[in-house]
């Protein structure tokens, strides 16, 4: 610290003689600013103020020009100029003043000078570029102070491509010998991180030693940093658990320094930062997850303390709880945790309480069931977003009985909400969830409870609709009206039911449109006509012109728009019949014949032609055709003629929109759109994907600069080449197997008839409806909201299988392979949940069949059952775990499958069941092991097949082949060394000679295939070899070969089938691959699908990465013509690297690393400088321009291709690291 | 990740603002409209955290200021605004009895004590004896010896 106090000793002198000045305190009343504020405060108008301050700025202005202004007096003046911008006035001729504020300042001066320039420029902003000489300087500075200030502007306003420039600066920083600076170091190399990924990739082992930095506050930083990489790939950085799992048992225990105590609780931020880690790291992985089991207890324990910050937490570990792979004990705890939230009368924890539960209401729908009436209180809260969170909660837990009262409260919610996003995002719930149950049961009408009785009937799906468009606006998701029309158009299974679903909305829509029109949204007026067109000839007793008449007074209104009116027009195509519609065509045509939209024009002349000519009109628009006959050319063959001649006359071909934007995007304009959505993890339904708000502006959308690395844009989740282990059913060992199970029967009707009397009966101890008690009428809300989560109903929560006496089932459509019942499944996110796997896992009917009989057996109980003894249900949940038991005995598997739709053999499935249906434990042990419960559920034809003892063999290899593709990765990470010690396979052996080849790297093997490759460098492609070798003494039939990847092409065709492989035979399987888009590395996927002997078929993933080295080839070119070239690229990077050390000729020793590495071209070596080029296959080329001197060799690297600099850039720094 | 922080009077007037994710400026001025709107009317001992697009906002009013921040979707709120609340503290201990005339005349200095606290969006420094010895570190290279005896003690 000598040399602060040094510096302070050499300014104080010339401080004290200047005027006075802004401190801290109440001495800054007088100064300048002081008296601005003052003025303003004192002002009535805003239109005094803007004189005022036009007044100041032109002050400001004419001071800040003066060359006599001091540095001090232009830091007050820089002051000023902000607080004039934070009132909203601009002060642009200050800006260029605090860049030089900031550079000639010294201390608080050049402080304020870098503060004005953080708050007035952008990182866009062209002044930034003239900060980077002084961020340089102060970077090198010995005074430490400069240092943090030049790295706090670093973090806060450096662009993408100004990172280049300071990296190596902010890179040595984090060897400082002060915390301090080490600390922000990682801080501005975090933020790097999220800009750029790309340039910092080289200093992961820096960011490794910070998280083992002895100072707690660098090595918290370092948290960051592997946060988000965690984020992006936990399988990465698994290894770390054990290193996180002591740092938070060191934390827990109270082992840090007490500076790090926040309110007497050690570093909670650290905490938290550790948990949230942990939570990723054992999603999904059960070895990683128990490591973590000790820690998350303590913490809990620990956590005792009745403060804000404990509870933050304590909500942390919850949620870790309930994501990594579950323990009973622990969800024991976590689940009373979430009740002291729930319970708590702050309405901060109360809130927070709802968001654990409806985070984990999927796995453990109990829990809500215990909080009922705390659930019901919060629906009455005057908070709206108490009240919008419960909504959420029920959101989750809706099913087929309760759906009619969900439903409304959410509506009654939207009714008084304003709320713009809110609103959007609410109605499409709704509108989900009506579509989802459009019949809702009948069960509930036989319940005499006076709240109930609204039970639904045809018409409140379309009254529900109408609700949902008329207070959606047009701001909601456009799929909400055309997933209506859909429905209504494809129908359900029964054609009556279908018929009366359309003549409601038919009645409904024309008494609508009897009413003014004029509030109602465009969306709805689209529906209702689109809907009137269709089926408004099921209305027998119609007047023929009243649809007309009222469509044609839609035309009249000034507030429709033009989309409606061509929807009321298309409506009217398909009416016009009749002398009526002659008339009314008659009318419209004349109507729109002078107008000046083309389309409206056309269409009213079709009309016009259409009423006229009944036999045109009847073949153009067939009447009451059936939707299912429509056969749409999706790929527009019938134009193939005009494109083809228009090409023939010099047509630019068509360009997809992606492509188009692709190079819309070269041209350096700028990209707009987000690249991710954010999105609240409860919400990561598939379907909800899509319905994500219309509005482009996302915050997230800065942060990722790099539009060529996220080629998917829109948040699509790229799932071509990765293994689905997990899913809406939980853990799926084998897909294939999953897949040709038979799909789940549908419930028996005589089942369904039996839950209905169980229920029934389970009521008639009730007297008959008498006055009410507020107490009582939340008990039957609370009855009528979680009339579902009954154990018997458990089912249907979940999601899957909807076993709610819902009348109709919807037909499948081909776009929905899994089924009707789960095309919007509540279920998502929580795909490990142990619940779910049992439960879907299980047969259906024989769940319900069993909590029949046991709801039976248990009368005495039934009737207290919803409200006031919850814990009463819990060892009925327990019939749930009957798939586990039987999973292990395969026949009974077997027979509960085969024999789903009869009853026969349900009474032995109960047999079985009956012990554990009895287990008082809440949570049987057992219970909590998905993996060994599913894969027998999911698999019923494999494990049936094999006795007991073949089980257990089965089930190990299940569980090699989900690790294969993790093997193969690290196969290919092996050194040459080992992938040598790998005998090659005996075709093979002959090509290995060629030059230019890779080692042979060993992709996967199973028992009987094993499968290695080898990459060819040649000069078009990188060819990828496959080598499929048999290595079980077995033919192989029906081998076949997919190759697939998300990042790369695949030139020739990518599937390759073989019909025979005999035993210890080997096949060759070639592919091309090029990079089109440049990364610094990519992924092949694919699998290996064969048949043995004994007839199953067999799967082997795998996956190999390729590097952006892969695919480089030498660009011969002359000097000249590197130089013409040179000019003509825009995208390039500049970086400092490490020159080898080499005696003789440092640079040429580096240049032929890069050349014998990376194949590059060595053009010229001109004295301290050499120019190199390469290209990208295909033809994407590449320059370098290098610059030796002292130690380091600068680097340009130009190309048309945008980021082929920087991903090249990276692997030039890798090989001259790795000399 | 802290998206920004605010802070705003009971009349929504802006007094302080911190970005830590690059904006458009017509898309900062709509948060601060919308943050305003959707704050002030907010009654008091409501739930202190709110919804905003795909944001989380968590604010808390100390005196007449509003501290109000956004949030990523996954963060803690309590978290957040136990940072809100470690920033007054900090602000007291610089200014002593801090008010809020205090960050209106040396809204500066409220914002050098933010970057020590926060940076990137992230909390950088938890510890409050370390951030206020960094300000009074470059305090005292600055400030004149008067002002410096001045300043409450530390």
């Amino acid at each position: 610290m000598s040399d602060v106090v040094e510096k302070t000793l050499i300014a104080l002198p010339s401080l004290l003689s200047l005027d006075s000045q802004l401190g801290a305190g109440k001495l800054s009343s007088t100064s300048k600013l002081g008296n601005l504020i003052r003025s303003i405060t004192e002002l009535t108008s805003k239109h005094e103020e803007e004189k005022l301050i036009k007044k100041e700025l032109t002050a400001l202005k004419e001071q800040v020009s003066s060359p006599n202004t001091t540095s001090r007096q232009m830091k007050e003046i820089m002051v000023r100029a902000i607080y004039c911008e934070m009132l909203g006035y601009e002060a642009s001729f200050s800006y260029i003043h605090a860049i030089k504020l900031a550079q000639q300042g010294n201390g608080l001066e050049k402080r304020v000078g870098y503060l004005a320039v953080c708050l007035f420029l952008n990182e866009s902003h062209d002044l930034l570029l003239l900060l980077v000489n002084t961020v340089l300087k102060d970077l090198q500075s010995t005074n430490l102070i400069d240092v943090c200030m030049a790295l706090t502007v670093v973090s806060q306003i450096f662009p993408k491509d100004m990172i280049p420039a300071v990296l190596p600066l902010v890179e040595d920083k984090l060897t400082h010998s002060k915390e301090i600076i080490r600390r922000k170091a990682v801080l501005a190399l975090y933020k790097f991180y999220l800009i750029a990924p790309n340039q910092v990739q080289h200093i992961h082992d820096k960011f490794r030693k910070a998280l083992c930095d002895k100072d707690p506050g660098v090595m918290t930083a370092s948290l960051h940093i592997y946060f988000q990489m965690i984020k992006e790939n936990p399988d990465g950085f698994r290894e770390l658990t054990a290193s996180l799992v002591a740092i938070l048992k060191q934390v827990v225990g109270g082992k840090l320094p007490v500076e790090f105590n926040y309110h007497s609780v050690p570093a909670p931020w650290l905490q938290i930062k550790l948990l949230r880690m942990l939570a990723l790291l054992g999603k999904e992985d059960q070895s990683t997850s128990e490591m973590m089991f000790e820690v998350l207890d303590e913490s809990l324990r620990r956590a005792e303390l009745n403060h804000n910050i404990t509870y933050a937490i304590l909500f942390e570990c919850v949620k870790t709880i309930y994501t990594i792979h579950p323990k009973s004990e622990l969800l024991e705890k976590a689940a009373k945790c979430i009740g002291r939230f729930v319970l708590s009368p702050k309405i901060n924890l109360k809130y927070l309480g709802l968001k654990a539960l409806t985070y984990v209401v999927q796995q453990d729908p109990n829990l809500a069931l215990q909080h009922q009436m705390t659930i019901i209180e919060c629906l009455d809260h005057p908070d709206p977003i108490i009240k919008r969170e419960t909504l959420e909660l029920l959101y989750r837990i809706t099913n087929g009985q309760n759906v009619s009262v969900i439903v409304q409260k959410m509506l009654d919610f939207l009714q008084q909400s304003k709320h713009g996003h809110t609103t959007i995002v609410l109605v499409g719930k709704v509108a989900e969830l009506a579509e989802k149950y459009p019949f809702t049961h009948i069960a509930v009408v036989s319940v005499p409870i006076r709240l109930c009785t609204y039970a639904p009937d045809n018409g409140w799906f379309i009254q529900t609709m109408n609700t949902v468009f008329s207070l959606g606006g047009d701001d909601m998701q456009p799929e909400v009206p055309n997933n209506f029309l859909r429905l209504l158009a494809e129908g359900f299974d029964s054609a009556e039911e279908d018929r009366q679903l359309r003549l409601y909305a038919v009645d409904s829509y024309l008494s609508l449109l009897q009413t003014d029109t004029c509030h109602l949204p465009q969306r709805f007026l689209q529906v209702m006509s689109w809907v009137l067109g269709e089926f408004s000839f099921l209305k027998a007793d119609l007047e023929p012109g009243l649809v007309l008449s009222r469509l044609a007074s839609l035309l009249d209104q000034d507030l429709v728009t033009t989309e409606t009116k061509s929807w009321v027009l298309a409506a009217m195509c398909k009416l016009c019949g009749g002398v009526v519609g002659e008339g009314v065509a008659g009318q419209v045509a004349a109507q729109f014949g002078g107008s000046l939209n083309t389309t409206l024009r056309q269409q009213a002349q079709e009309l016009h032609v259409l009423s006229l000519d009944q036999a045109l009109r009847s073949r153009v628009l067939p009447p009451h055709t059936s939707w299912d006959g429509l056969e749409v050319d999706s790929s527009l063959s019938f134009l193939d003629g005009f494109v083809s001649d228009a090409l023939a006359q010099g047509a630019a071909p068509y360009k997809p929109p992606h492509q188009r934007q692709e190079e819309l995007s070269q041209e350096k304009v700028l990209n707009l759109e987000p690249y991710g959505l954010a999105l609240p993890v409860s919400l990561s339904t598939c379907s909800l994907m899509d319905r994500q708000s219309p509005t482009g502006f996302s915050l997230s959308s800065g942060l990722s600069g790099n539009s060529a690395e996220l080629p998917h844009k829109g948040g699509s989740l790229k799932m071509d080449g990765v293994k689905r282990v997990w899913g809406k059913e939980g853990y799926l060992p084998q897909k294939e197997a999953a897949e040709e199970a038979p799909a789940m029967p549908s419930p028996p009707v005589p089942l369904t008839y039996r839950v209905a009397a169980a229920r029934t009966r389970r009521w008639t101890p009730w007297p008959a409806p008498r006055p009410l008690g507020p107490d009582q009428e939340k008990q039957q809300l609370a009855s009528s909201l979680f009339v579902g989560l009954g154990p018997q109903n458990q089912l249907c929560l979940l999601g899957k299988p909807d076993v709610a006496p819902q009348r109709f089932r919807r037909k499948t459509r081909p776009q929905d392979p899994e089924g009707g019942s789960d095309w919007l499944s509540v279920s998502s996110h929580s795909s490990h949940s142990t619940m779910d796997s049992l439960l879907d896992s299980s047969p259906t009917p024989l769940g319900e069949e069993l909590n029949t009989t046991a709801l039976l057996g248990e009368e005495l109980n039934t009737a207290g059952f919803l409200r006031e003894e919850p814990n009463a249900i819990s060892p009925l949940g327990e019939g749930l775990n009957t798939a586990d038991p039987m999973g292990e005995d395969p026949n009974t598997t077997r027979s509960l499958r085969e024999t789903a739709n009869g009853t026969t053999h349900l009474g032995e499935g109960l047999n079985a069941a009956g012990p554990l249906g009895e287990e008082p434990n809440p949570v049987s042990p057992q219970g909590k092991e998905p993996n060994t419960a599913s894969p027998m559920g999911e698999e019923p034809n494999t494990a049936s097949s094999q006795g007991p003892e073949d089980t257990l063999a089965f089930w190990s290899r299940a569980e090699g082949e989900t690790e294969a593709p993790e093997a193969s990765t690290m196969a290919t990470d092996q050194p040459p060394t080992q992938a040598d010690r790998l005998t090659p396979p005996p075709c093979a052996t002959a090509e290995l000679l060629e030059p230019h080849g890779s080692e042979l790297l060993s992709l996967a093997s199973d028992g009987s295939v094993d499968l290695s490759a080898r990459k060819l460098y040649k000069g078009a492609a990188l060819e990828l070899q496959l080598y499929i070798r048999n290595t079980s003494s077995d033919q192989l039939q029906h081998v076949s070969l997919q190759l697939r990847s998300a990042e790369l092409q695949v030139l020739d065709s990518p599937n390759q089938s073989f019909p025979l492989l005999g035993d210890h035979g080997a096949v060759t399987s070639r592919h091309s691959v090029v990079m089109e888009t440049p990364l610094v590395q990519a992924i092949v996927g694919g699998a290996v699908t064969y048949h043995t002997q004994s007839g199953s078929a067999n799967e082997l993933g795998f996956s190999l990465r390729l590097t952006l080295a892969d695919f480089l080839r030498p660009l011969p070119l002359s000097t000249e013509d590197y130089g013409k070239l040179w000019l003509s690229f825009n995208h390039d990077v500049k970086q400092n690297l490490q020159l080898l050390l080499d005696k003789e000729d440092p640079l040429s020793a580096t240049l032929n690393i890069l050349k014998e590495k990376l194949q590059f071209h060595l053009v010229e070596i001109i004295g301290t400088e050499g120019i190199l080029a390469c290209q990208l296959l295909p033809g994407h080329p590449c320059l370098l321009h290098c610059h030796a001197h002292s130690g380091t060799l600068t680097v340009w690297l130009r190309s048309p291709v945008p980021d082929l600099p920087d991903c090249l850039l990276y692997h030039c720094q890798r090989v001259l690291q790795e000399r | 990740m802290m998206r920004f922080l605010l802070l705003f009077s009971r009349q929504g007037k802006l007094r302080l603002q911190k970005w830590f994710t690059p904006l458009a400026e017509r898309d900062k001025k709509k948060i601060i409209r919308d943050m305003t709107m959707m704050v002030l009317p907010r009654a008091p001992r409501s739930c202190n955290f709110l919804h905003w697009r795909d944001l989380k906002i968590v604010y808390k009013r100390y005196a007449s200021l509003y501290f109000c921040c956004g949030l990523d979707d996954k963060d803690n709120e309590l978290l957040a605004l136990e940072v809100l609340h470690r920033y007054v503290e900090l602000l007291d201990k610089y200014f002593g009895n801090v008010c809020e005339l205090d960050i209106i005349f040396n809204f500066e200095k409220a914002y050098f004590i933010l970057d020590e606290f926060l940076m990137g969006g992230e909390v950088q420094e938890t510890s409050k004896l370390l951030v206020a010895k960094s300000m009074e570190e470059s305090d005292m290279l600055q400030e004149t010896m008067e002002e410096y005896m001045n300043k409450p003690a530390f």
